[in-house]
């Protein structure tokens, strides 16, 4: 692109605020009361990371694994890229990350989880800010509660919460795990940055904080398998 | 003569009349003598509005008002996300109105890409063929022109052009102005962005190229922070009423100016910005005060 530095980040926004809330309204009233139940998904995986640590990949791995690929046919195929043309390059990106969360938990030496140390507990934090804060941001901004994003329904809160649950595992897995959600974070927060929608910085402040959290675990790691 | 009688034609209506149904502005397109009523509608962002029923229907009401309103150049592109198949749904639903003129782009930075493009856009919009193709941003230019010019030789086409935004690359466009055969340029220029006054409109007065203004508004930044203040008095002296219309006004008062294609989703909107084409225009006295007074705000 020529002339690339007299772009602001609003000249590559191809659509209104309005239109963009509208789509997460017609998306909810098709979509429910499916809600509830990823709603309920999310909390037990939280609820089974606390008391069965063991077992939880395998479970993350089965539910996050079609909710990806539900959201990439239902949201980002069937709804956004008929604003975005870039949504329909992000769908299969979220195959992809459904394929790596589902190798994850089925393949043997996958990552364990439920580990709690000040990383882990952040991710948990992530989770919970995923799961109940992030619906109630559309009330905080004065959108309808129809418009709610939700988790498993709505890319971000979905990503959110899968990077939060991934930061409670530990092993070399993270390293494929993490950079599709931390891209969409990127993109998403950019967007919702140019829209002028202070929640873009949720999202942003979460990319950089993942990133950094999730290589503080793969050095650790590493340096650890070099003392061993 | 034929004005003459108009005029007196108009006198005998009752006021009232008078004032509702002013002669929309229209300019000739040089390179055909072909008049074009000087607002007309762009579509970017105000009509990507994807598969939602309720915003197709408000675009389709603002298509309506505009023809209505005696409009005729709506402008889009493959870069507008659904915007073109959105105005394609309002032309079928509005009967694919006769005074449509048609204005699309070329979007791609591939030569052979652009004819299937070009294809796709017209099966979107559901017309025959263009009335006017432009290119983009100037991406690929030399391959497309060569691609439009064809076109219109063949009769697939009525006019060419190019098209830049927000005072990009002017020194490229004035040189394809100075050396291709276009009909018309596409450019920004309102009371704050008047980059185009120093070269390229007198170019285009001089080489008998048309000129479509673009972001009349700055794309609605320029109008809401106009909003906040007061509209002057003097505005009434040339029958605008709101600072869209002054604005609008402000455009057309530039001889070389062929149309402004403001965009909106709003119907009250795109009548008032078709009425601000009628009336008088501020002479060059108003138009220095209208970019002091505004660039001042
Ligand atoms: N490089 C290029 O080829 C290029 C670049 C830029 C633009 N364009 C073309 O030029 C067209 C116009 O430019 P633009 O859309 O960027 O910006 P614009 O026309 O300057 O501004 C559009 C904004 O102005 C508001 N508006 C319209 N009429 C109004 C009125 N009477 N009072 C108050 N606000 C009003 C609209 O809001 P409401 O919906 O509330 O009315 C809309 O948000 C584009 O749509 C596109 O077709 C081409």
């Amino acid at each position: 692109m020529s002339e690339w530095w007299t772009y602001r980040l609003d000249d590559f926004l191809l659509f209104s605020p309005r239109v963009y809330w509208r789509l997460f309204e017609a998306h909810n009233a098709a979509l429910w009361p499916l809600h509830l139940a990823t709603m309920l998904a999310g909390l037990s995986l939280v609820v089974l990371i606390l008391r069965r640590p063991g077992r939880a990949m395998l479970w993350t791995g089965l539910l996050l694994a079609p909710l990806w690929a539900f959201v990439a046919w239902t949201f980002l195929l069937q709804r956004y890229s008929g604003i975005n043309w870039a949504a329909s390059y992000a769908a299969p990106a979220f195959l992809v990350q459904a394929v790596l969360l589902l190798a994850a938990a089925l393949m043997p030496g996958g990552p364990a989880m439920g580990r709690l140390d000040a990383i882990g507990k952040t991710g948990l934090g992530l989770v919970l800010a995923g799961l109940l804060l992030y619906p109630a941001l559309a009330l905080a901004s004065g959108r309808p509660l129809a418009g709610a994003e939700v988790f498993g329904i709505a890319p971000d809160p979905t990503v959110l919460v899968t990077v939060g649950l991934l930061l409670t595992a530990r092993g070399r897995w993270l390293a494929f795990l993490l950079p599709i959600p931390l891209l969409w974070c990127l993109f998403s927060g950019l967007t919702l940055l140019a829209m002028g929608e202070a929640q873009a910085w949720l999202l942003l402040a979460g990319t950089v904080l993942v990133a950094l959290l999730g290589t503080l675990r793969l050095v650790r790691r590493g340096s650890r398998a070099v003392r061993e | 003569m034929a004005t003459a009688a108009l005029g007196t034609a108009m006198l005998a209506l009752p006021p009232g009349r008078a004032l509702a149904q002013p002669a929309p502005l229209a300019r000739a397109i040089p390179s055909s003598g072909e008049r074009m009523p000087a607002i007309g509608l762009g579509s970017w962002i105000t009509f990507n509005v994807g598969n939602d029923a309720a915003l197709q229907a408000e675009c389709t009401a603002v298509m309506a008002a505009f023809f209505a309103g005696g409009g005729r150049m709506i402008d889009s592109s493959p870069m507008y996300g659904s915007s073109q198949a959105v105005i394609g749904r309002g032309l079928a639903t509005l009967g694919h109105p006769d005074a449509l003129f048609a204005a699309e782009k070329v979007w791609t930075s591939s030569g052979t890409n652009g004819p299937a493009q070009i294809d796709e856009t017209r099966r979107l919009w559901g017309v025959e063929r263009f009335d006017l193709l432009q290119v983009h941003n100037l991406l690929g230019w030399e391959a497309h022109l060569d691609t439009l010019q064809a076109m219109k030789a063949a009769g697939r086409l009525r006019y060419v052009g190019i098209t830049t935004s927000e005072g990009r690359r002017h020194d490229l466009v004035e040189q394809i102005m100075a050396r291709q055969p276009l009909d018309f340029v596409q450019l920004s220029y309102n009371p704050v962005d008047r980059e185009a006054e120093q070269r390229l409109l007198p170019l285009a007065a001089e080489r008998g190229i048309a000129v479509i203004v673009n972001r009349p508004f700055q794309q609605g930044a320029l109008t809401r922070r106009l909003d906040r203040a007061p509209l002057p008095d003097w505005a009434a002296e040339i029958g605008a009423t709101s600072w869209a219309q002054l604005i609008l006004k402000f455009i057309l008062a530039e001889p070389a100016v062929t149309v402004a294609i403001p965009a909106t989703t709003r119907v009250d909107h795109v009548r008032e910005n078709l009425a601000a084409a009628g009336g008088a225009l501020p002479d060059r006295e108003l138009r220095g005060r209208i970019a002091a007074h505004i660039g001042a705000l």
